[in-house]
């Protein structure tokens, strides 16, 4: 049965993920994900799920990577801090291919910063933040509702490519309470367990576009050796071979880059006669999208394009923007961060400009607007 | 032999490492409590002891530095059918992993940990751990440390463990038996390994061979109840410089992942859910 709820973000994320299938949450309070956590502590035993309170956010990921292992679809929550402190745990999960998700809901930083406040913060760390080159997902919602149908789409595209999928969400979008609804089924990507026998199984052999598709649970005979070293198809630790370290960490990498076309997701409006392109993710989309009807009112021919997935970042789709468009105007809770990879991409053919934002209020539409006059110099 | 992965010998550890009896005992220990190999997943961290799991065929996890029992933490409650051994050492365990070791000692979740404790950094070269005796020598401590070493059998005993037990490598029989109750005890369960580090060690601390350090574990071993008698005679000063050997707890209490696991029995009438992420539809 479809279900309406009026609910805050951080719920409808808990919602989704049980929607989603996940079983196993390991995670530590920190505001403001904390409710994810709560919720969550709430309708896992309602879902023979299990929740669990670790000591610490390292742990806690910890914990999410061993349940993986055990066969659960597991996740945590967290915001700044905590994320910063997972970060050596997300490379495992990374060279490991763990499926799993990560929320992490952007608070004002650095360190303790602003834990009540909105932000964007995060984003370079997403992308940075644990050692080595890797290539990650993370996906941005913009309202109550997309914090629920992006929580099975971060299960999903988890157990497809087989990484950590980073839910980058907000202070904004995980306190505002908005009308969502649940629908009846979801599309849930299951897990697939190998049809070789355990004699014939190479657990970490690519068998389609750079993915290894099976993944044993433990306990299933397989004897599957995972380790965090530099390892070959069989698992084995295979560490001072330059050959043997390039070709793991390039098919990483490939893994995510030569499927982006599969998993990016971008939105655009009123682009198609557009001179100026706004970009934007996340909650800064509610103001942008204000921003354009007001403009439009004007008659000015303004547009803009709602980035879902960050990471990986959609080139071809910023690139096809950056051709219609004079100018694109980057909206984001940062002092710049994503605008790096749009300027990468405009090269010349758009200019780009920024609007910072930090401090924990959203941006006004008129803000925007007063941009976009001041580029067509009105 | 036929627990081992013969395609990844030989192994990486040391002439005279304490790793291969200790992996010996726990063969025997598994073998006499008529356990398979089939039924155990290990979990490691890092360090010289956190790659024994790379060589035992069975699923194994070796994952980041400290952290073994926080995976196994998720391992356990995903699949409480698993019997989840931790290998670690004392730099993996009671340095960087510290937290994590008390917190699974409170929560009394069914693992068994067997701590390799060498008293140094073998894997980075012969650095101080925490549980180097005062006055070692260490690259870091190069003077001599003057850092106090952790009693790390008694702290998991102050933190919950419901079994715990300390041996050195001269003790191989006592070392299995415990491993036997450990692995049987349905709690967390801490056994403690006192072993040599010829390489790293010994070299800098007037025990060369791997004779000497074991030799020096043999003068020093002390058993616990004679050790409780000499405290309770007020003859502490007699420990300075032993090794307490023996069993610290067997207490058994409520466990962590069956804590879990009945909540989900009481909240929704059914069975706690494992390998879930395999199915495609689930009843919301």
């Amino acid at each position: 049965m479809t279900k309406e709820l009026f609910v805050q973000g951080n719920e409808a994320c808990a919602h989704g993920a049980i929607k989603a299938g996940c079983r196993f949450f390991g995670g530590y309070p920190i505001t403001p994900s904390t409710e994810i956590a709560e919720d969550l502590a709430i309708l896992l035993p309602k879902h023979g799920g299990s929740f669990v309170q670790m000591e610490d956010e390292i742990s806690a990921i910890g914990a999410v990577i061993g349940a993986s292992w055990s066969g659960m679809k597991a996740m945590t929550s967290t915001s700044g801090p905590g994320f910063s402190l997972m970060q050596e745990n997300i490379g495992y999960a990374q060279i490991t291919e763990t499926p799993l998700v990560i929320v992490d809901v952007q608070r004002g930083s650095p360190s303790t910063g602003q834990p009540t406040m909105a932000a964007q913060g995060d984003m370079m760390q997403m992308r940075w933040g644990s050692h080595g080159d890797y290539e990650p997902i993370a996906i941005s919602p913009s309202s109550v509702q997309e914090f629920f149908d992006f929580t099975v789409e971060a299960f999903n595209l988890s157990e497809k490519y087989r990484v950590p999928v980073i839910i980058a969400a907000d202070e904004i979008i995980g306190h505002m309470r908005e009308k969502i609804i649940i629908p009846h089924e979801v599309e849930i990507t299951p897990r697939k367990m190998p049809k070789e026998t355990p004699e014939d199984f190479l657990p970490f052999k690519p068998t389609k576009n750079h993915i290894p598709e099976y993944i044993p649970a433990f306990g299933e005979g397989y004897n599957v050796h995972v380790t965090g070293l530099t390892h070959d198809e069989r698992g084995y630790p295979d560490a001072s071979s330059p050959k043997a370290h390039s070709k793991l960490v390039t098919r990483l990498c490939d893994k995510i880059l030569k499927n982006r076309e599969k998993i990016v997701a971008t939105e655009t409006k009123f682009c198609d006669d557009a001179d100026i392109i706004i970009a934007s993710y996340g909650a800064p989309i509610r103001s942008v999208s204000a921003a354009v009807s007001l403009a439009r009112d004007e008659g000015l021919k303004v547009g803009y394009i709602k980035i879902n997935t960050p990471w990986p970042f959609p080139e071809k789709q910023l690139e096809e923007i950056a051709e219609i468009a004079n100018d694109i105007v980057v909206v984001e809770m940062n002092l710049g961060q994503m605008v790096h990879e749009v300027e990468r991409i405009a090269k010349d053919n758009a200019k780009v400009h920024f609007i910072p934002k930090i401090g924990g209020n959203l941006h006004k539409p008129e803000e925007i607007l007063s941009k976009i006059k001041e580029i067509k110099k009105i | 032999m036929k627990y081992l992965r013969k395609d990844r010998l030989p192994n990486i550890f040391c002439p005279g490492c304490g790793n291969g009896t200790i992996l010996n005992s726990f063969f025997r220990g598994m073998e006499s409590e008529g356990i398979d190999l089939k039924e155990i997943a290990m979990v490691s961290g890092i360090g010289c002891s956190s790659r024994i799991p790379g060589y035992v065929k069975c699923d194994s996890l070796h994952t980041t530095h400290g952290r073994a029992i926080s995976f196994a933490t998720g391992l356990k409650v995903g699949n409480p059918d698993l019997n989840v051994v931790v290998f670690t050492g004392d730099g993996d365990a009671a340095s960087i992993g510290g937290n994590h070791l008390i917190h699974a000692a409170r929560r009394n979740i069914n693992l068994t940990v067997i701590c390799i404790n060498n008293t140094i950094y073998g894997m980075t070269g012969g650095q101080i751990s925490p549980t180097s005796p005062e006055g070692s020598i260490g690259t870091t401590a190069p003077y001599g440390t003057r850092d106090k070493p952790f009693n790390l059998s008694e702290l998991v005993v102050a933190a919950g463990a419901s079994y715990v037990a300390r041996w050195t490598t001269i003790q191989p029989l006592q070392l299995s038996n415990s491993i036997k109750k450990a692995l049987n005890n349905p709690g967390f369960s801490f056994v403690e390994v006192v072993s040599q580090c010829p390489t790293y060690f010994g070299r800098k601390n007037k025990l060369r061979t791997p004779v000497d350090m074991v030799k020096s574990f043999k003068e020093n071993a002390i058993n616990k109840r004679k050790a409780d008698k000499l405290i309770a005679d007020g003859k502490e000063d007699e420990l300075i410089g032993k090794i307490i050997v023996g069993e610290f707890i067997n207490k058994k209490r409520a466990e962590f992942s069956d804590n879990v696991c009945n909540l989900s029995k009481q909240q929704c009438g059914e069975e706690h859910a494992t390998k879930s992420a395999y199915l495609s539809k689930l009843e919301y």
